[in-house]
């Protein structure tokens, strides 16, 4: 009944090419925009913005720059981290450096420099593939890491080897509340979900597939196997690297190189796993999958607190139900959330009367 | 799903949300607990945090609170993350009346993480011998407390009590010095200060980082092996350090001639290096045991009814003590915001008044049944740290033996290099100092 398309008529080439065909679906998009961008900062704390809705966010777009490269071109990548750290340290030296440069261009030139990073490192996949492609992109993740932890001049000589994110101030605005800095995140996840929608529906995204499903069979259709498998790592590792920054300014404020370790790359491939391979919606779905399940047992274990669990076994049962969710959601769906919400759409269609 | 299933989900979503997003309003002093009771640090996390909540326990025992304000407190798992710590941070600073008093993060990452939140939300943060060594000088980071002494002075300590065995400074000429660390923010800190010492009394450091969590370490010991150093000083945390002990019989480098900081100081650190932990030698800020009154009433007000955070045979190890002390020294802040504001609920920027005028005498001490346990301090405005000393002690078999007297710190070395990183911080950052101040004047 929710699904039902009949009645709707496709009477030109843009209606029929739009992103969301169906009527309900561009409504349901518009109303989630509509809450995002103007109920959620009228009623959400600043708790509920700050820690929570902020970094989902931000990890909903780096698993989006991993689906790009891992979901729809098929190119298994354990360097994701390393290219977060990437676009923070890159962010970082321009707004100190060049200070004139106004701080959202820094985001996407720091953006392009990880983009460059994500190239450079993608050039192995031209030779290899699928787990020995992975091996090669942890190549990646641990001269990346390497780097910002010995060479000092990427932390401006910082003892520590901590970065402190500048202020973030354009044309005299300064983003330093909960509810600025959420709509910034907002505004650019929000601009870069379309692009990334967009491109895999156009000639790059269906050539990235091509590749995915067999890349001989796709050189032989015309596709050019170098062209197309490094521009998947330049965009997914540009917009890893506009996710890093946003982490290091966005979110935390300070970022060490331990903050973009091996885990939290292995975190993002999970992500695009529970979410849903080849899906823009499981990039969303698997970030809040693993960003705000913890966080909700935490805090659900915390109004048991000082009842009869003491606070040890609290922390350990947050770690054992998280794993059993794992687990619960791959058994019953292995394709991923994105997948399950696809099978609740067809039943919503025929609800009430299925046959 | 049907339909009355559908409601019976919503139903049990709004049971779950409801609660997380009303926070309970309580008369009393709120006071954080942020902890890790899981991964490769809970070894450690764990008695430190169980110490904490126990004097908190304690004092509304025997005493019904601070002047007549009790104690509550809430605690959050961090797993030593930074960014976990910043969702707790974020979750529990408005709780209470008057908003969470302080903040504990038990971790110099954690701490970092902070450092720019803590002074818009007007929340003190206290890194107690842990955080940014900078963040003493208070005209800069007027909201973080590293107290009693932090990583800079420690390590002027450490090279002090070096040059005593040797039979004294001079003597540390063409020392050669290996500094163990764990890769972190914690783990570098002192590397500007070593460097600094070493051109100051002309031994030689030379840096073996250690990646987290640190339970491999043969390579970076073999390298150790080659460069022979005299001296190895050892910075790690959770189960890098009882590693790095093991590693070291392994080469047969004299455990000895191996320094370790406060964090690589703990029963947990050796226990489990067995035979190879004998005669290690490490600092200290504060003593082990329980032959302190105050510890005795926390044994007697909490364990014996039962009610103690952690296991009755960690009371008196060395990080359960070191709970014990950050809790005392948070209460003794509150006390002294309390003399200036009345006896009520304070809030965090009152606190952080109480903090900065914080004078903690022997005498003060003494009467809460601490002397030895809490060492005599005095914090300033521009002072953040208190000057407070290092001890060391070595282990032998199954105890710590004490194997120093207090050693002051080179505050010669430290302060000017403070001020100058301090400095440089606030250019970054494009902060003000607060003007006016001198050492030991009336804080604004």
């Amino acid at each position: 009944m929710f699904y039902r398309e009949a009645g709707q008529f496709k009477a030109s080439y843009a209606a029929d090419q739009s992103i969301f065909p169906i009527a309900q679906d561009r409504f349901g998009v518009l109303v989630i925009l509509a809450v995002a961008f103007v109920f959620v900062p009228l009623v959400a704390n600043e708790y509920w913005l700050r820690s929570i809705l902020t970094p989902f966010l931000i990890f909903s777009l780096a698993a989006l720059g991993l689906n790009i490269l891992t979901g729809y071109a098929g190119q298994l990548s354990l360097g994701t981290a390393g290219f977060m750290a990437v676009g923070a340290f890159a962010a970082y030296n321009l707004q100190i450096r060049i200070p004139e440069i106004p701080f959202i261009l820094d985001f996407v030139l720091a953006g392009l420099i990880a983009a460059a990073v994500g190239i450079l490192f993608g050039l192995p996949s031209l030779r290899i593939k699928g787990f020995y492609l992975a091996v090669a992109t942890l190549a990646a993740q641990f001269f990346l890491e390497w780097l910002f932890t010995r060479v000092g001049w990427f932390t401006n000589y910082s003892s520590s080897g901590v970065i402190t994110a500048p202020p973030m101030v354009m044309f005299g605005f300064e983003f330093s509340g909960a509810q600025s800095r959420y709509l910034l995140t907002l505004s650019i996840v929000a601009v870069l979900a379309l692009a990334a929608k967009n491109m895999v529906r156009s000639e790059i995204g269906r050539a990235w597939m091509a590749v995915r499903d067999m890349d001989v069979a796709a050189e032989v259709i015309g596709i050019r196997l170098l062209h197309t498998k490094l521009l998947a790592f330049a965009v997914s590792s540009f917009y890893c690297g506009i996710a890093g920054a946003l982490w290091a300014y966005v979110y935390l404020g300070t970022v060490e190189p331990q903050a973009f370790d091996i885990f939290r790359s292995f975190e993002i491939l999970f992500m695009i796993i529970i979410g849903g391979l080849g899906s823009i919606l499981g990039s969303f779905l698997g970030a809040a999958f693993i960003v705000l399940l913890p966080i909700v047992l935490n805090n659900v274990s915390s109004i048991f607190a000082g009842g009869t669990l003491s606070a040890h076994t609290l922390s350990h049962l947050e770690l054992v139900i998280f794993g059993s969710l794992i687990i619960f959601f791959l058994i019953v769906e292995p394709a991923g959330l994105a997948r399950l919400w696809q099978i609740a759409k067809e039943k919503f269609r025929l609800w009430p009367f299925p046959y | 799903m049907n339909l009355s299933e559908f409601g019976r989900n919503s139903i049990w979503a709004a049971i779950i949300a409801v609660p997380m997003m009303i926070s309970p309003a309580a008369a009393q002093q709120f006071i954080p607990v942020t902890t890790y009771d899981t991964g490769p640090y809970a070894v450690n996390g764990q008695p430190f945090m169980d110490g904490f909540v126990d004097y908190l326990k304690m004092l509304n025992a025997r005493d019904g609170g601070i002047n007549g304000v009790k104690l509550t407190w809430e605690e959050c798992e961090t797993g030593y993350k930074p960014d976990r710590f910043v969702e707790c941070y974020e979750r529990l600073k408005n709780k209470g009346e008057a908003g969470a008093s302080l903040f504990n993060p038990l971790g110099t990452g954690l701490t970092y993480a902070v450092i720019d939140r803590a002074p818009q939300d007007k929340i003190p943060v206290i890194s107690l011998g842990y955080g940014r060594t900078d963040a003493s000088d208070g005209r800069v980071f007027p909201y973080i407390f590293p107290m009693v002494t932090n990583y800079w002075s420690q390590s002027t300590a450490k090279i002090k009590f070096i040059g005593q065995k040797l039979g004294g400074m001079d003597k540390l000429k063409g020392q050669k010095i290996a500094n163990v660390h764990h890769d972190s923010a914690y783990g570098k800190e002192t590397i500007p200060v070593l460097a600094k010492q070493a051109e100051i009394y002309g031994f030689e450091v030379t840096h073996f980082p250690v990646t987290h969590p640190g339970l491999d370490q043969k390579a970076t010991w073999l390298q150790i092996r080659q460069y022979k150093p005299d001296w190895v000083i050892l910075r790690g945390w959770g189960v890098m350090n009882q590693t790095a002990i093991k590693e070291a019989a392994r080469i047969r480098f004299p455990r000895d001639q191996m320094i370790g900081v406060w964090w690589s100081c703990a029963e947990q650190d050796t226990v489990p290096a067995g035979a190879a932990a004998d005669g290690y030698i490490c600092a200290g800020f504060h003593a082990a045991g329980q032959d302190f009154p105050l510890i005795q009433d926390i044994l007697k007000h909490v364990y014996d009814k039962g009610d103690g955070a952690g296991p009755k045979k960690a009371v008196g190890t060395i990080l359960w003590n070191r709970g014990v002390v950050n809790a005392f020294l948070s209460v003794a802040g509150i006390k002294t915001a309390q003399k200036k504001f009345g006896n009520k609920v304070m809030s965090g920027e009152q606190v952080r008044w109480g903090l900065e005028n914080l004078n903690l005498t022997a005498a003060d001490i003494g009467s809460q049944g601490a002397t030895g346990l809490v060492p005599p301090l005095k914090l300033s405005c521009l002072d953040h740290e208190g000057g407070g000393g290092v001890k060391f002690q070595q282990w032998v078999g199954d105890h710590w033996e004490m194997v120093s007297d207090w050693i002051e710190t080179d505050q010669s070395i430290v302060r000017p290099m403070i001020e100058a990183s301090a400095a440089k911080y606030a250019a970054e950052k494009g902060l003000t100092l607060r003007t006016g101040m001198s050492l030991g004047s009336e804080c604004p």
